[in-house]
């Protein structure tokens, strides 16, 4: 006769129930992926495998105009918004938790307290006050200023649980401020800084509501540009076009877990 | 040291330039515009006219008298009331799984978690369009429909269902990791006492697991909540433009309707909604915060 | 041999909005002492090595190093270097380049970093480790290391913050010996910052006592727990029996009481201004017991005994005042005196000092 512990920790069904989460989950992409390869033109006919859906979103002009415009952006948006949290969580990990410092951090999360739609609307009629008509200087301002958040929290993170002794003992070792910086500080929140630039490119890439809002000729990104054609009906070049975009997420989000996978175990 | 002040505060101007010119201005100026004339081709004329906001409960009759009119009453409600039903269902959802992985063997902790996150980076648009080909006609859903012995349908595309299924799959990911987070701080032994003093599962499961993992549970709540009353795509995609909502009335303002100082005043309305929910949540913050000390 | 003084502290205080962490503190370190800062926590001691090193400046006073003041320069213009009480090794850069990283900011050439990175090591011996991260480390090593790295540059003054909190009990003896050796070998001045009284009775040239932010005693360990200044310093110093005493005349450094038995001695005193009221401090181990007994003597009943292994400590009752002695255990198994037992204690005059209360 076995034995088995009564393992208080399991709670009948909770297994089964995650097993289907996790099919559900992923049951959308899997379709996507399938049904890209399909060759009939109706979406949801399977009729053979073809690969021409690739050849044909490859050869779609405006595709490339909208990945071009959506990666520009993207770019800039990083750069700026790391580079602006990396300032803000410098000052702040170190500053008390009072008065400006504590506004302050409220202002960089700001974006992440007010609904997108709001945002995009305010904007707008900014930009229409200013009379700014470039649509690639609209984008790249209004991303780069909701990304900040996305940057920041996880450098603010990292240097939240840095210890200070390690900047200390780079000054006490005669490193002036900048080399401090530049030679321990930096290198022991790159993890962070790195995490942080990826999530802020992500967001960028993936925006709709405020690249919808913006868009005028010649700024159409890749989500606003994949929404027209989903207006127009499905096509399996469509899912090719998905499939795509999926695979490149695939390829950022495992590239971001394991740098910071092997940056835990250096520390461990 | 006035050096070191000094740093601080030019490290921080960057930061205030930016969300000043893209965020604070421009929401004072959205405040302002609610309030001002409709402009004959889109856009406005500078007033103070509390029109638009008259708009959301009263129509104008033919003799100018005020006739309520629940339509954008509607249309409010239906946004927290999608809101409320994504974010409960989320809950729902993501205790047991967020249970499960924490319970997990510890090789595989990393990987399911990684499993949870790794859709959230997959395009928005990508994801909602990803439902749209399973439900749509033909489509998988009812495929299984049908196979499963159901009766004829018209479509499952443009019904609640498809809307919250939607929304569910955008935002879970946001309520399982916080969820996550709290159950692995848990302390096992606190399980085991709870039965060693007679408590079984389900008297375990309400009064030390649901307790202790409150925070996490209504963390994950905001991120969800916050996000769906504001959304665009699903309503656009799932709902097909029938069920509006107050993101694509706002849309609508902006684009077709054109009416922009009635569009900000419903992004006013629904600023101030997330406004009170963040306001309602550190309130409570801080008195839980109170109550450990 | 006349010495230079390594480190001047001048009329520092410190204060962190109303409290007041470091009240008018002043003292001079020589040259290759080794100095201890010992106190309690929350007595100032780490925030005086922290002004030394630059991490934090006086509200009040003068640092001076090697005659020169200090208390405006920033950490990395200063010729001291610190031992961290987490050690903070870099855990992107290997043990060499950890201890390389002073002297490169110090400008010094590839082949005298090498040489010196090279000397380091083997002073430590660590030297098969070189390439090794810290996270490859023990607690012992990475302690090593650290020092290595800080006494690489030749600072003019070692700051060693609990260096040995971190190290299990054994470990922490050994490691005592290493840096006690490693003081006199580099002639270095270490200042030495601790709360615990073993270590610093052991190693310390001298030691400050510091308590509420105050200097309660600077001396030689042998007089801080022998001639402890005031009844922190006594209190805090190893365990002593605190009596009620009067003084009846005070002639120098002596003072005739009377004790709570009726005794009249005459014993050294401390801080006294005249006739009145005051403290007798008597340690355990300088009452005899039994045979021991020699000098006063006293009769008391045994109320308590706690046996440490190499010591019995005994409660005993005498006139209604309680008293704490240690007897040595010098023979295996011998009987001790159980609770109940009446026993006879005597102590010599000298052992007793007599301080204000």
């Amino acid at each position: 006769m076995s034995r088995r512990d009564h393992d208080i920790r399991r709670y009948p069904g909770a297994r089964l129930l995650t097993a289907v989460f996790f099919l559900w989950l992923y049951l959308p992409i899997a379709v996507v992926i399938g049904f890209s390869f399909n060759q009939n033109r109706l979406v949801s006919v399977w009729t053979g495998f073809s690969t021409e859906w690739y050849a044909a979103a490859l050869a779609n002009k405006a595709l490339m105009d909208a990945l071009e415009v959506s990666l520009t952006i993207a770019v800039i948006a990083t750069i700026g918004a790391t580079t602006i949290a990396l300032m803000a969580a410098m000052v702040l990990s170190r500053a008390p938790a009072k008065g400006i410092y504590r506004l302050s951090e409220a202002v960089v999360n700001l974006p992440l307290m007010l609904p997108e739609i709001v945002v995009a609307v305010a904007v707008l009629i900014l930009f229409s006050q200013l009379g700014i008509a470039d649509g690639m200087v609209k984008l790249a301002l209004a991303h780069t200023a909701f990304c900040t958040p996305f940057a920041f929290l996880p450098i603010r993170a990292r240097l939240q649980g840095m210890s200070r002794d390690f900047e200390e003992a780079a000054q006490d070792l005669y490193a002036p401020p900048l080399t401090a910086f530049r030679r321990v500080t930096l290198p022991l929140i790159a993890p962070g800084v790195f995490a942080g630039a990826m999530l802020a490119f992500v967001m960028s890439m993936d925006d709709f509501i405020t690249s919808n809002m913006l868009n005028s000729g010649g700024s159409t990104t890749l989500p606003v540009y994949i929404f027209s054609l989903i207006k127009r009906g499905t096509t399996p070049e469509l899912n090719a076009i998905s499939t795509l975009m999926i695979l490149a997420s695939l390829v950022i989000a495992t590239a971001a877990l394991v740098l910071a996978a092997r940056a835990m175990r250096r520390e461990a | 040291m006035r050096a070191l002040t000094s740093f601080r505060l030019w490290g921080l101007a960057p930061a205030w330039v930016l969300m000043g010119l893209t965020l604070i201005v421009p929401v004072a100026i959205v405040a302002g515009v609610s309030l001002a004339d409709r402009g004959p081709y889109g856009g406005f004329d500078w007033a103070l006219n509390f029109g638009s906001y008259r708009e959301i409960l009263f129509t104008l009759g033919w003799t100018d008298e005020l006739e309520f009119a629940p339509k954008y009453l509607v249309i409010i409600a239906r946004t927290l009331g999608y809101g409320l039903v994504t974010t409960a269902i989320c809950m729902a959802l993501a205790l047991p799984v967020a249970y499960v992985i924490a319970n997990a063997r510890a090789g595989w902790k990393p990987f399911l978690v990684y499993l949870v996150t790794l859709p959230f980076w997959v395009s928005m648009i990508v994801r909602v369009y990803a439902w749209l080909i399973i439900l749509g006609n033909e489509g998988l859903a009812e495929k299984a429909w049908k196979f499963l012995g159901g009766g004829d349908v018209d479509t499952f595309l443009f019904t609640n269902g498809a809307m919250l299924t939607g929304m569910v799959y955008s935002y879970i990911p946001l309520m399982v990791l916080p969820v996550y987070a709290a159950i692995e701080k848990l302390d096992p032994a606190l399980l085991e006492a709870s039965h060693d003093l007679y408590g079984n599962r389900w008297v375990t499961l309400r009064r030390v697991i649901l307790p202790l993992t409150w925070p996490g549970l209504s963390a994950g709540a905001i991120l969800v909540f916050v996000p769906a009353i504001g959304t665009v795509l699903e309503p656009m995609l799932l709902g097909g433009g029938r069920q509006m909502m107050m993101g694509t009335l706002i849309q609508t303002q902006f684009g077709g309707g054109r009416n922009w100082p009635f569009g900000a005043a419903i992004a006013m309305v629904l600023m101030a909604m997330v406004v009170v929910v963040l306001l309602l949540n550190a309130r409570r913050a801080a008195a839980a915060t109170e109550a450990r000390t | 041999m006349a010495r230079g003084k390594a480190v001047e502290v001048y009329n520092v205080s410190k204060s962190f909005g109303t409290y007041q962490a470091l009240d008018q503190v002043s003292f001079t370190i020589q040259e290759n002492e080794f100095f201890t800062l010992l106190g309690p926590s929350g007595c100032g001691k780490t925030t005086l090595l922290r002004m030394i090193a630059g991490f934090e400046s006086p509200s009040e006073g003068a640092i001076l190093l090697d005659g020169q003041q200090i208390e405006t320069l920033p950490p990395h213009r200063r010729r001291v270097n610190t031992v961290f009480q987490s050690y903070a090794l870099f855990p992107h850069m290997t043990l060499a380049q950890n201890i390389a990283f002073g002297l490169e900011n110090l400008g010094w050439d590839r082949r005298r970093r090498r040489d010196r990175v090279a000397e380091m090591l083997e002073l430590v011996h660590m030297t098969p480790f070189a390439g090794r991260r810290p996270a490859q480390l023990s607690g012992g090593q990475r302690q090593r290391i650290a020092l290595a790295r800080a006494l690489a540059p030749e600072p003019q003054v070692l700051l060693l913050d609990e260096p040995l909190s971190a190290l299990d009990l054994k470990l922490r003896q050994a490691m005592r010996d290493e840096l006690k050796s490693l003081q006199k070998k580099t002639g270095i001045t270490f200042i030495f910052v601790t709360h615990d009284q073993e270590e610093a009775l052991d190693m310390s040239d001298r030691i400050c006592v510091l308590g509420q932010g105050r200097i309660q005693q600077i001396g030689t360990p042998s007089e801080i727990y022998e001639d402890p200044e005031n009844r922190f310093v006594a209190d805090f110093i190893g365990e002593t029996n605190f009596l009620e005493a009067e003084v009846l005349e005070l002639a120098g450094g002596m003072a005739r009481i009377r004790t709570p038995f009726g005794l009249e001695i005459t014993a050294p005193q401390k801080g006294l201004a005249g006739p009145g009221p005051a403290t007798l401090s008597l340690r355990p181990e300088k009452i005899g017991m039994e045979s021991q007994a020699e000098g006063h003597l006293l009769q008391g009943t045994v109320t308590g005994r706690n046996y440490m292994g190499g010591f019995t400590h005994y409660t005993v009752d005498v006139a209604g005042q309680s008293l704490r002695v240690s007897r040595r255990n010098a023979l295996s198994h011998a009987e001790g005196h159980a609770p109940g037992q009446p026993v006879s204690l005597g102590f010599r005059a000298d052992s007793v000092r007599v301080l204000a209360q």
